[in-house]
């Protein structure tokens, strides 16, 4: 057999095989530090949160295109999950499925011609894509039930009912572990280094033969199905949504997670789901303060640590290991 | 029924003026520094609310006006200082979440330092509307579309007559050359969001009257004077005042002749279409990506 890559990581530091054991790890051990339902509860929104974070940053950190209408997928798939399954009748997983698949299609086709543009006018095409997306959640209230938001009726498989704040934790453990090692996977194959070439010039993509429009296609729909799949289970957790959920500052939310945790790295985007989906609760001791202080740390963490809290704590380790 | 058609066009061309006083300021702005200042939409907030309190401290209004102004004025001057100018060479997200906690930060302030109730304006000369043409129009209405109008001529005498005014027009053509003349960059930057800041307090001062104000109207008006920038290609003046005029009457003849629920989706949907056709808006000028 070949001989190992003396550049390469060992296994325990390579992100596939280590850093995939160790967010298990975190992931089986973190119950015993939940005392009540209400900390498995925020558990639960930092796994799904972190799901569309590792998909986003797919697209913002890899690919290096920025979009502030992720919320409009997430909501999309909240609301179709949760109107196939009670309108419809459909199972609730066929119903995730059949949401999944119609939000690809809709990113797939609205994402050709969005991604066409660059920098700002993208950042302003995909606010306006959300924004278009959570008025229409919003206003068709005799489907969606309008500002209030809709009952969502529970998730069953297979005759079994997936309820409790015990047994959700770890579905979504699960799901995240899954989204996480799809991530890697994606950014260590042929696509994922297409995607880090176009990020630094995408003419110099183009002239080495990438089809840099079909990658940053491709990025787009799957960060819009991890979006989807997380909106779909977030409805059958909490059993009731609104349009909220689809909100621009909801989408800002996803991205300020991304950024905050480190673009480009799939562990940080799990890291800023969870301090950011952390912090508020913590806030919300100080009521009146909460928006304040949520300010002055998104903007001193993005003025000291541009490159975001991974990153640069990664980078402070190897330098003290030299 | 004759008079519709040009009630959609008053109330559109003074939402649209507002747009464009908001959009011109994204615009300085990111002509400065390339940045994209989500905060802008807090300046009209603060201008607004500014306005409202000095005023019921028994100030006269034109003083209060100047008051408001010139409080926006220096919060812009703080934001550059001690958040933006700091992490110029960070990239265009980082800038970007730096703005958005920017705009958090201001309105988590402005719900300390007022409350969360909508407060409202005197206008500047009455309410009693006036019959033009079977249209009523506000008085306050003339007023935000006659001072917009005299704002973009002084800006135009402003950026083509004086020192700085040229300084900052040279730097947004070329930040390098500009500096190899002896312009001081830093200097123009600051310029830029304290002019930005105090364009957006005058929209907030003259929409008030008409909309009201609280801690949270920065959000929307933000972001519409964001896609008014888009939509006239950013960085240009008269796109900054296209694009706002545009966004303003789609608003208003979306929401008089289709649905008033969907107004934003009309608005936004349109400017999507325009984006596809034209990448870099109505007026920008269509760039070339360098190598």
């Amino acid at each position: 057999m070949s001989e190992r890559d003396p550049a390469a990581p060992r296994w325990w530091a390579a992100p596939r095989t280590g850093g995939l054991a160790t967010l298990a790890l975190i992931i089986a051990l973190t119950p015993f530090a939940l005392a009540n339902n209400y900390f498995y509860d925020v558990a639960i929104l930092v796994g799904l949160n972190a799901i569309v974070c590792v998909g986003l940053n797919l697209l913002i950190g890899y690919a290096g295109q920025i979009s502030l209408g992720h919320a409009g997928f997430f909501g999309l798939g909240a609301y179709g999950s949760a109107l196939l399954a009670s309108r419809y009748g459909m199972p609730p997983l066929a119903a995730l499925a059949a949401t999944t698949a119609a939000v690809a299609l809709v990113a797939l086709l609205v994402g050709r011609p969005i991604l066409r543009l660059k920098g700002h006018y993208l950042a302003m095409a995909t606010l306006g894509l959300g924004i278009i997306i959570s008025i229409v959640l919003a206003n068709e209230d005799g489907i969606t039930g309008g500002p209030d938001g809709m009952p969502v009726p529970p998730l069953t498989v297979l005759g079994w009912t997936v309820q409790g704040e015990q047994v959700w934790y770890w579905v979504i453990g699960g799901c995240l572990l899954l989204a996480v090692w799809l991530a890697l996977n994606l950014i260590e194959s042929p696509t994922g280094r297409a995607l880090r070439a176009l990020h630094t010039s995408e003419v110099a993509a183009e002239v080495v033969g990438i089809d840099s429009a079909r990658q940053k296609l491709k990025v787009f729909v799957i960060s819009a199905v991890f979006a989807a799949i997380a909106g779909g289970l977030t409805a059958f957790y909490s059993g009731f949504i609104t349009p909220e959920k689809a909100s621009f500052m909801r989408s800002v939310e996803l991205v300020t997670m991304v950024v905050f945790g480190g673009m480009a790295s799939t562990f940080g985007a799990v890291v800023g789901a969870a301090v950011l989906t952390i912090l508020p609760q913590a806030l919300t001791v100080v009521k009146e303060y909460e928006m304040v202080v949520l300010g002055a740390i998104m903007m001193a963490t993005m003025i000291f640590f541009p490159r975001g809290a991974v990153p640069t704590i990664g980078a402070w380790l190897a330098r003290r290991s030299r | 029924m004759d008079g519709q058609w040009l009630q959609f066009l008053a109330s559109g061309l003074t939402a649209g003026s507002i747009y464009a006083l908001v959009a011109l300021g994204f615009s300085i702005i990111f002509n400065a520094s390339r940045v994209i200042n989500f905060a802008q939409g807090e300046f009209v907030m603060i201008g607004g609310m500014s306005a409202v309190s000095l005023t019921a401290t028994g100030m006269p209004m034109p003083v209060a006006i100047v008051g408001a102004v010139l409080i926006a004025g220096v919060v812009g001057l703080l934001l550059e200082r001690f958040a933006v100018g700091r992490a110029r060479k960070a990239d265009v997200v980082t800038l970007i979440i730096i703005t958005i906690g920017a705009s958090i930060f201001l309105r988590g302030l402005a719900q300390l330092v007022w409350d969360k109730r909508i407060h409202a304006l005197p206008p500047l000369t009455g309410d009693r509307p006036i019959e033009f043409f079977g249209a009523t129009i506000l008085p306050q209405s003339l007023w935000v579309i006659g001072v917009t109008v005299a704002i973009v001529a002084v800006l135009f005498w402003f950026f083509n007559r004086t020192l700085l005014g040229k300084a900052m027009l040279a730097t947004s053509y070329n930040r390098m050359a500009a500096q190899l003349v002896g312009i001081e960059v830093r200097t123009v930057l600051f310029a830029s969001f304290g002019l930005a800041a105090a364009l957006g307090a005058i929209a907030g001062v003259l929409i008030a009257p008409i909309t009201f104000t609280s801690y949270d109207t920065g959000i929307m008006l933000g972001l519409k004077g964001f896609a008014a920038a888009i939509l006239g290609g950013l960085g240009s003046f008269p796109g900054a005042i296209v694009g706002g005029l545009l966004l303003g009457l789609l608003e208003s003849l979306g929401a008089g002749y289709v649905s008033s629920a969907y107004k934003d989706v009309i608005a936004f949907v349109i400017i999507l279409a325009v984006l596809f056709v034209r990448p870099d808006g109505i007026l920008g000028a269509l760039k070339s990506e360098r190598v």
